[in-house]
């Protein structure tokens, strides 16, 4: 059974082990299952999993791209907080509507991903080094923006990307369906795909090959960038309010962490979107599991952990001769 | 050429070493014996076992048979640390210090002298200017590695290596990132430390420099021995005739049975490079090849034939020289520029430069050409899987779909798809660097056979190959390299065998 799962890719994993979490749930947890009709919107543990994901979901699509190239980006939660940040105080201070706020808010974290790309495409920065500049100034810059205030707001128009319902469901679910449509479109109707995994694979190969490495690491910097800005604007819209010092806070490392349980290795290369969803769907569900069974808060590192470490062994080619576990398809 | 020589008994002997890895049989009964005081070369082509031999000798590789003995007793060199305990010390090609260190840490690294756990870093100072003394070599040794040249590195390396009372002392193409001046001064070296009684193995790819500094030379030829010769005694025909395997007289047999079938290009030429210099790699070189022309790039390894192709695709960047296609001067700043202008260059490097181990052989096949039209552009799945099953088809790529990582091809197969990946863009201009190596026999003719076809199809080719018999089958014209730089140019009655053997081995009409 192992080796046929593993033949269907390397999220296979993510996919198991969020129903031996669900599972899990089934038996132990009364209710978790259920979900009932509130004032025609859907409520439960599945929605609740969903909706709180969605900040992680959306930022792992990014991350999933820029790991493939072989780099990481460790600033995606500075730049959900800078976003988070504008938005607030343009709903504040300017009044502005809503299409000028997601257009300026979309400048912004394109801005902050050309930053990164300049830096590692251009400048050779080793991408752990170039990201960590921003992830240590941009939160800095979020907290200067809004005088280390959190900012509260009322805008409904803005507040429903993070806290609306469409059809029944969150909105922010949306918003990670679009957004993975558009990753998926935009890099596998183009060949861009293909040269993000060519680069992260070989990029020796890729050079001679006449791939133009700048182009491909820009643009997966600042795709990323925007995936973050997204997910600064729903975790901003959720509240209502900009928290500079906490929005997306430790956010880059949840993110990586659901990109390599979803089966994109950290070492670049072929690259799964939907894997890097149930990622950060198996994440989710942990810590949802650990509140409702009731344990400490400080618990679900640790089981975090725990997970994380069983599915990278599940995924080391080493650890799996030596268990002999039928080896994992490429 | 160090004078008559004192039969001194053997310092080192190997008997009967075999090595073998899967599917090949890398070193057959090799013997090879290094006497104390000499300088001693191993020669031989490109996967002669030479470096083989050298990592049996040093504990890289367990031998698979034979015997070495260390002054009369028998010796197991496990790992290089071990090599070394036992008196073999190595100097590689690229020095393997630590460039951020000083000179007199890089030497006692690892063996720092101490008293009450501290370092007493003058007794380590004197203790290096001292073993720098005993090369004749007088510099800072406070200061970093990295502030003196490649050749003081080199010295620094050798110190280190001798510091550790080293018998025999393993140079490994260590003249290789040299200038001219660099190589005298370690050649001093050399003949210092042979009068101090050490053994040396020396290994390069210039004849020069072997007939130069060297008593003594083993040859050997696809991991067997052919030989061993005192240098005074060959000249660089025999030298280069046991090295590629072909008696004289089977050269001048050989002479007679080359069929020029090609057709004499008489097309415009579509790349002219002139004067290109790259200092301390290669240089000058002059090069023309006309449309459907195929130019044999000759030369042993390392005399500068791939880095000339790497200039010429942009990889490598020219201090000097211009390079002109279909009489336009141009730029070419990367290998995309190159691939914009009609270039293709089939790498010898399959794994660094060729294959993307990971995406299937569709996806290696498309690369090039999808990279010359934009990622904006992308080339239909269906056209994708027209691309790779033509090819697949046409160059008998062994495998049941197209869809399979490149990886679990084998060799042979790899380098098809690559061959694939260039045809498949289109080129005019295709740069072939070692085509057929590792690759086998029935592989290597279908190969060639395609070469031929493209030429008659006016494409222009350059060929680079170890294998002397391929160029001149292949080749309507060769350019001979040595020493890094052209030496001559072969066309119609000379080219064959002989004049190319002569060419390579004495550089034409010079010196």
């Amino acid at each position: 059974m192992n080796a046929r799962l593993s033949r269907l890719g390397p999220w296979v994993w993510a996919v198991v082990s969020l129903a031996l979490i669900l599972v899990f749930n089934l038996v132990f947890t009364p209710g978790f299952f259920s979900i009932q009709a509130r004032d025609g919107h859907f409520y439960g543990s599945l929605i609740d999993i969903a909706n709180r994901a969605a900040p992680v979901m959306l930022v792992a699509l990014g991350m999933t791209l820029v790991i493939a190239t072989g780099g990481i980006d460790l600033s995606v939660g500075a730049t959900m907080s800078i976003v988070g940040s504008v938005a607030a105080l343009m709903v504040t201070k300017g009044h502005s509507p809503l299409a000028a706020i997601l257009t300026a808010c979309l400048f912004v974290a394109l801005a902050l991903g050309a930053w990164n790309g300049i830096l590692v495409a251009v400048f050779k920065i080793q991408p752990i080094v170039a990201t960590l500049i921003l992830m240590v100034s941009g939160r800095g810059i979020a907290q200067l923006l809004t005088d280390g205030q959190i900012i509260q707001f009322h805008d409904p128009s803005l507040a429903y990307i993070g806290s609306g319902f469409l059809f029944k469901i969150p909105f922010s679910i949306t918003v990670v369906v679009i957004v993975l449509l558009i990753t998926a479109a935009v890099t596998r109707l183009t060949a861009m795909g293909l040269f993000i995994e060519s680069v992260g694979d070989n990029p020796t190969a890729s050079r001679y090959s006449g791939i133009d490495i700048r182009t491909v690491q820009l643009f997966a910097y600042a795709f990323c960038a925007i995936c973050a800005g997204m997910a600064g604007l729903v975790a901003t819209a959720n509240t209502s309010a900009a928290d500079a010092n906490n929005t997306g806070l430790n956010l880059e490392l949840d993110a990586i962490l659901a990109v390599v349980i979803g089966g994109t290795k950290l070492t670049g290369g072929r690259y799964q979107l939907i894997g890097s969803i149930f990622g950060a769907l198996v994440i989710q569900s942990l810590t949802t599991t650990i509140l409702t069974k009731g344990l400490a808060i400080e618990f679900t590192l640790v089981v975090k952990a725990l997970t994380v470490l069983a599915v990278c062994l599940l995924q080391s080619p080493q650890f799996r001769t030596k268990f002999r576990l039928p080896a994992r398809s490429k | 050429m160090g004078g008559p020589l004192i039969v001194s008994s053997a310092l080192l002997e190997m008997r009967g070493i075999d090595k073998s890895f899967p599917g090949v049989k890398a070193l057959d009964s090799v013997d090879f014996t290094l006497r104390s005081g000499e300088i001693h070369a191993l020669m031989g082509e490109n996967g002669a076992g030479k470096s083989t031999l050298i990592k049996v000798l040093t504990g890289v590789f367990p031998k698979d048979g034979g015997s070495i003995a260390l002054e009369g007793k028998l010796i197991h060199p496990r790992t290089p640390l071990h090599a070394q305990t036992l008196g073999i010390s190595t100097v590689y090609q690229e020095v393997n210090l630590v460039p951020t260190l000083s000179v007199a840490e890089n030497i006692f690294l690892g063996r720092e002298p101490t008293r009450f756990g501290s370092i007493q870093w003058r007794r380590m100072k004197a203790a290096s200017e001292q073993a720098l003394a005993k090369l004749d070599i007088q510099i800072n040794v406070g200061r970093l590695l990295s502030s003196y040249s490649i050749a003081i590195q080199q010295m620094v390396a050798i110190a280190r290596a001798v510091e550790i009372e080293a018998q025999v002392l393993v140079l490994d193409e260590p003249t290789s990132s040299l200038d001219k001046d660099e190589v005298r001064q370690l050649f001093a070296v050399m003949q210092k430390l042979k009068s101090q009684g050490l053994g040396i193995l020396f290994v390069s790819h210039f004849l020069d420099q072997v007939f130069e500094v060297s008593d003594r030379i083993t040859i050997l030829r696809n991991g067997r021995l052919v030989g061993e010769r005192q240098t005074s005694s060959i000249t660089r025909l025999q030298l280069v005739s046991m090295m590629i395997g072909k008696s004289e007289d089977e050269v001048a047999v050989m002479a007679s049975h080359n069929v020029r079938d090609l057709p004499t290009a008489t097309g415009e030429p579509f790349l002219t490079a002139t004067g290109l210099t790259k200092r301390g790699s290669v240089g000058p070189v002059d090069l023309q090849v006309r449309k459907g022309e195929v130019v044999g790039l000759a030369g042993l390894l390392g005399s500068g034939r791939t880095e000339t192709a790497q200039i010429i695709f942009g990889v490598e960047h020219p201090d000097q020289g211009t390079i002109h296609v279909e009489g336009q001067p141009v730029r070419i700043s990367n290998p995309r520029k190159a691939i914009r202008l009609g270039f293709g260059f089939l790498s010898e490097d399959r794994k660094m430069a060729g294959i993307i181990p990971n995406l299937s052989i569709r996806e290696n096949i498309v690369l090039a050409l999808q990279a010359n039209r934009g990622w904006l552009r992308k080339i239909s799945q269906r056209q994708q899987q027209e691309l790779a099953d033509r090819y697949i088809k046409a160059l008998k790529i062994a495998t049941p779909d197209a869809d399979k990582p490149i990886s679990q091809l084998s060799g042979g197969n790899q380098q098809k798809v690559l061959l694939a990946r260039w045809l498949a863009s289109q080129p005019k201009l295709l740069i072939l660097d070692e085509p057929t190596r590792g690759v086998d026999v029935g592989a290597k003719a279908e190969i060639e056979g395609l070469v031929y076809q493209m030429c008659a199809d006016g494409m222009a080719i350059l060929f680079i190959s170890s294998e002397l018999d391929e160029l001149l089958r292949d080749s309507s014209r060769l350019v001979v390299m040595r020493d890094r730089k052209k030496v001559g140019e072969l066309s119609g009655d000379r080219l064959n065998s002989a004049e190319l053997m002569n060419t390579i081995a004495a550089g034409g009409n010079e010196r």
